[in-house]
C-alpha cells in the first residue's frame, strides 16, 4: 500500500462524519436510553434497569422469529449464490447489444421499490387473478399463500430469489469479466475440462465478489421487512414473521417501546457481529491476494 | 485483486466466447433465458393488469388486455393525491443523491489516498450503518426529525437516506478512486494545481464512470426504500410507495389502479439503468473488481 | 434544540461518557505511540483499536449471555467483561 500518512485527511471526512453521525449516533443513543426505561409517553418514563433485556431474551415468540429468520437467510443464500453463479456463467461477453439488454433486464428487479415487489407478487400469486396462483390451481395444487403457512413461506422465498438473485449474478459477472483471455487460452492448450476451468480459474477470480454478495445478501435478508409485510403481513399465523416484522409489531403495534428498544440493541449487536466477521474476511483476503 | 485488468470492463473474453463444447454453452444460455423469463413474467403480469378494467381483471384470467384501457393511468395523472407522490419521491431521491455525492467525494478521496488516525474504524463504522436494520431507527428518527422541525419535509427523507447511501457512496467511490494511480495526483501538484482545482478539473473527470454509477446506486436505494420514507412523512412529502399502500387499504382492492401505480414506479429505474448499463456490474461489486 | 426527547438516564449517560472517553484515550495513545499490527491468539492481525472493538463487542455479548443465563447481579458480567477486554487488548 502506498498511502501517505496525513491526519489532515480528517478534514475531508468531516462532512460525511457529521451527516452520518446526525442520523446514526443520536438515534442509536436514544434507543439505548429507551431500552432501560418504561416509556408511558413524552417525558413520562420510569427507570427499569435491565428488565426489558431479560424479557426479550426470554421471549418465546422472539426465539421463533429468530429461528425463522436464520432458516430464511440460509435458504436465501443456499439458492441465490449458486443460481447467481450459473446465470453469470451463461451471460454473453463483450460489449454488444445482447450484453446490454441482458444486464438491463437482470438489473430491473433491483430497481423496483420494495413494497411494489410485494405488490407484484401479491397480484401474481393470487389464485383468482394471478398467473402463477391460477396456474398452480389449474394443475391441481391447493396453492394459497394467504392461508397456508408453507405456501406463504415458499412464496416469500421465491419472491426474494426473484428480487435479489440478479445482484449475485451481476457481482459474479463482474468477477468473471476481470479474467484475462490469456487464462482461458492457456486452459484450452492444456485441454482443461469445463469443470476444471470453473474450479481453478473462474471460481478463484469470483471469490472476492462472492464474499461481497454473501455479505450483502445475508444482511439484507436478515433485515427483510417490506416485501413480506405487503405480501403476507407476517402471516398466516406467524409463519412469515421475521425479526424486523416482530420488532415493528412490538414498537408500533403494541407501543412496547422499551422492549422494542432492547430488542433493537440485541438485533443491532447480532448484525454488528456478522458485519465485523464478514468485513474482516473481505479486507484480509483482499490484502492477502495483493501480495 | 488486480484492478488494472478491470479498467476496460466488457472488453475481455467471457466464458461464453470459448465454445469448447457448444452443448454445454447452450445449456448455460438456456438457464439464463429461462431465468430472464422468470424475471419478466410477474412484471408482465402487472403491466398487463394495469391496462385492464377492473371488470376484466375480476372476470377471469386473460393473458393480454381484451379491452385495453388507459383509465388507470389517467386517474393517476389527473389526481393530485396520486401524482404528487411521484413528485415527492423524485424530489427527495434527487436531493439525497446530490447530498450523498457532495459529501462522499472528498471522503472517498481521503480514504483512497491517505492513512490517518482511525481511518479503518471510521470506514467500518460507516459500513455498519448500511447494515443496521432500519426498523431499529424508526421511532428515534421520527422524534429526532420532529424535534428539529423537519418532519414531513423532503430534506428529512433525503437526510435519513444518507444513513445508508453515504456509506455506500464512499465505498463505491473509494473503489473507483483506488484504480487511479497516485502518480496522477503528484504530477498535478508538481504542475501547480491546488487541491480543489485538481480535484474538480482533473480527478473527477477521470472517475466520471464511478460518479455516474454511485449516483445511480444512491438513486436506486433511495427510490426503493419505503420504511423510513413513510415514517418521516405524512402529507407534504409522502412518497408514491406510501400512497400506494394507503389507497389500497382504504378503497378496497382497485387492482388496475394499483398495477398502474406499480408500473409507474418501475419506469424511472428502467430509464436511468440504461445509462450505466456497462458499469453496473462493477458498481455492484462496489468498484472492487 | 433540546435533547429531552432522547430520555437520558444517569446510567446510560455514564455508559456513553465511558465509550467517548475510551475513544479519546485511544486517539491520544495513538498519537503518542502509533500502533503496530500484530498477531496474537485472534485469527488475524489486529491493531489496538481493532482489539478494543473486539473486546467491547465481546463484552456486550457476555452481558447478554449473563442476563439470559442467571439472575445474579450484572456486576459479575461486568467483571468477566473487564478481564476479557484486558486479555484481548494485551494478547489478542
Amino acid at each position: 500500500m502506498d498511502k501517505v500518512q496525513d491526519n489532515r485527511a480528517w478534514f475531508l471526512i468531516i462532512p460525511v462524519f457529521l451527516i452520518v453521525a446526525f442520523s446514526a449516533i443520536l438515534p442509536l443513543m436514544t434507543v439505548v436510553n429507551y431500552s432501560v426505561q418504561e416509556i408511558f409517553g413524552p417525558g413520562q418514563t420510569l427507570f427499569v434497569g435491565t428488565e426489558w433485556f431479560e424479557k426479550v431474551l426470554a421471549d418465546e415468540r422472539l426465539h421463533d422469529a429468530l429461528f425463522r429468520q436464520i432458516i430464511y437467510s440460509l435458504a436465501v443464500l443456499a439458492i441465490e449464490i449458486p443460481l447467481g453463479i450459473v446465470i453469470a456463467l451463461g451471460m454473453p461477453g463483450g460489449r454488444s447489444a445482447k450484453t446490454s439488454l441482458t444486464l438491463v433486464l437482470l438489473a430491473l428487479p433491483l430497481l423496483i421499490p420494495f413494497n411494489v415487489v410485494g405488490t407484484i407478487w401479491q397480484i401474481f400469486g393470487r389464485g383468482d387473478i394471478g398467473l402463477a396462483g391460477a396456474t398452480f390451481r389449474a394443475l391441481g395444487f391447493s396453492y394459497n399463500y394467504t392461508s397456508n403457512s408453507l405456501d406463504a413461506w415458499l412464496t416469500v422465498l421465491v419472491m426474494d430469489v426473484w428480487h435479489w438473485t440478479s445482484l449475485v449474478a451481476l457481482l459474479a459477472y463482474a468477477g468473471l469479466q476481470s479474467i484475462p483471455p490469456a487464462f482461458y487460452q492457456a486452459a484450452k492448450i492444456d485441454g482443461a475440462s469445463k469443470w476444471a476451468v470453473f474450479r481453478y480459474i473462474q471460481l478463484p477470480k469470483m471469490r472476492g465478489v462472492l464474499v461481497i454478495a454473501i455479505l450483502l445478501r445475508f444482511m439484507d435478508s436478515f433485515m427483510i421487512y417490506t416485501e413480506p409485510f405487503v405480501l403476507t403481513g407476517g402471516g398466516p399465523g406467524n409463519s412469515t414473521t421475521f425479526l424486523s416484522q416482530y420488532l415493528t409489531q412490538m414498537a408500533v403495534g403494541q407501543f412496547d417501546i422499551g422492549k422494542a428498544a432492547a430488542f433493537s440493541i440485541i438485533y443491532f449487536l447480532i448484525v454488528l457481529l456478522f458485519s465485523f466477521v464478514f468485513y474482516t474476511i473481505i479486507t484480509k483476503t483482499g490484502s492477502g491476494e495483493k501480495q | 485483486m488486480s484492478k488494472a485488468a478491470v479498467l476496460a470492463p466488457g472488453s475481455l473474453a467471457s466464458p461464453a466466447n470459448m465454445r469448447r463444447s457448444s452443448a454445454r454453452v447452450s445449456r448455460r444460455t438456456i438457464i439464463l433465458i429461462a431465468y430472464i423469463v422468470f424475471l419478466m413474467l410477474p412484471i408482465y403480469w402487472m403491466v398487463n393488469m394495469s391496462f385492464k378494467t377492473n371488470e376484466e381483471i375480476l372476470a377471469g384470467l386473460t393473458l393480454y388486455p381484451h379491452t385495453p384501457t388507459l383509465h388507470n393511468y389517467i386517474t393517476i395523472f389527473t389526481d393530485p393525491s396520486w401524482y404528487s407522490g411521484y413528485i415527492n419521491s423524485i424530489y427527495y431521491v434527487t436531493l439525497n443523491t446530490v447530498i450523498s455525492l457532495l459529501v462522499a467525494l472528498p471522503a472517498a478521496y481521503a480514504f483512497s489516498r491517505y492513512r490517518f488516525i482511525g481511518d479503518k474504524h471510521v470506514f467500518f463504522w460507516l459500513l455498519t450503518n448500511k447494515m443496521a436494520p432500519p426498523a431499529v431507527f424508526l421511532l428515534p428518527f421520527f422524534q429526532l426529525y420532529s424535534e428539529v422541525g423537519l418532519f414531513d419535509t423532503h430534506i428529512a427523507v433525503a437526510l435519513a437516506h444518507c444513513l445508508f447511501n453515504v456509506p455506500l457512496a464512499v465505498w463505491i467511490l473509494e473503489g473507483f478512486m483506488s484504480g487511479v494511480p497516485r502518480e496522477i495526483d503528484e504530477m498535478a501538484y508538481i504542475d501547480g494545481y491546488s487541491f480543489p482545482r485538481f480535484f474538480t478539473t482533473v480527478f473527477m473527470p477521470m472517475i466520471r464512470a464511478g460518479i455516474g454509477v454511485t449516483a445511480f446506486f444512491c438513486f436506486m436505494f433511495s427510490w426503493v426504500e419505503l420504511l423510513l420514507a413513510r415514517t418521516l412523512t405524512s402529507v407534504n412529502a409522502k412518497p408514491i410507495a406510501a400512497t400506494m399502500t394507503r389507497t389500497v387499504s382504504a378503497s378496497g382492492m382497485d387492482w388496475g389502479l394499483l398495477a398502474a401505480a406499480g408500473v409507474l414506479t418501475i419506469l424511472p429505474g428502467a430509464l436511468v439503468i440504461w445509462f450505466v448499463r456497462n458499469y453496473i456490474a462493477k458498481g455492484f461489486a462496489l468498484g472492487r473488481v | 434544540m433540546n435533547f429531552e426527547w432522547m430520555a437520558w438516564t444517569l446510567p446510560t449517560a455514564l455508559f456513553f461518557t465511558g465509550i467517548a472517553s475510551m475513544l479519546v484515550l485511544m486517539t491520544v495513545w495513538e498519537l503518542v505511540s502509533p500502533t503496530v499490527e500484530a498477531k496474537g491468539f485472534l485469527p488475524m492481525r489486529t491493531t489496538r483499536g481493532d482489539r478494543l472493538f473486539i473486546g467491547l463487542l465481546g463484552s456486550a455479548f457476555i452481558h447478554l449471555g449473563w442476563l439470559a443465563a442467571t439472575d445474579a447481579a450484572l456486576w459479575g458480567a461486568f467483571g468477566v467483561s473487564l478481564v476479557w477486554t484486558a486479555l484481548v487488548i494485551r494478547f489478542g
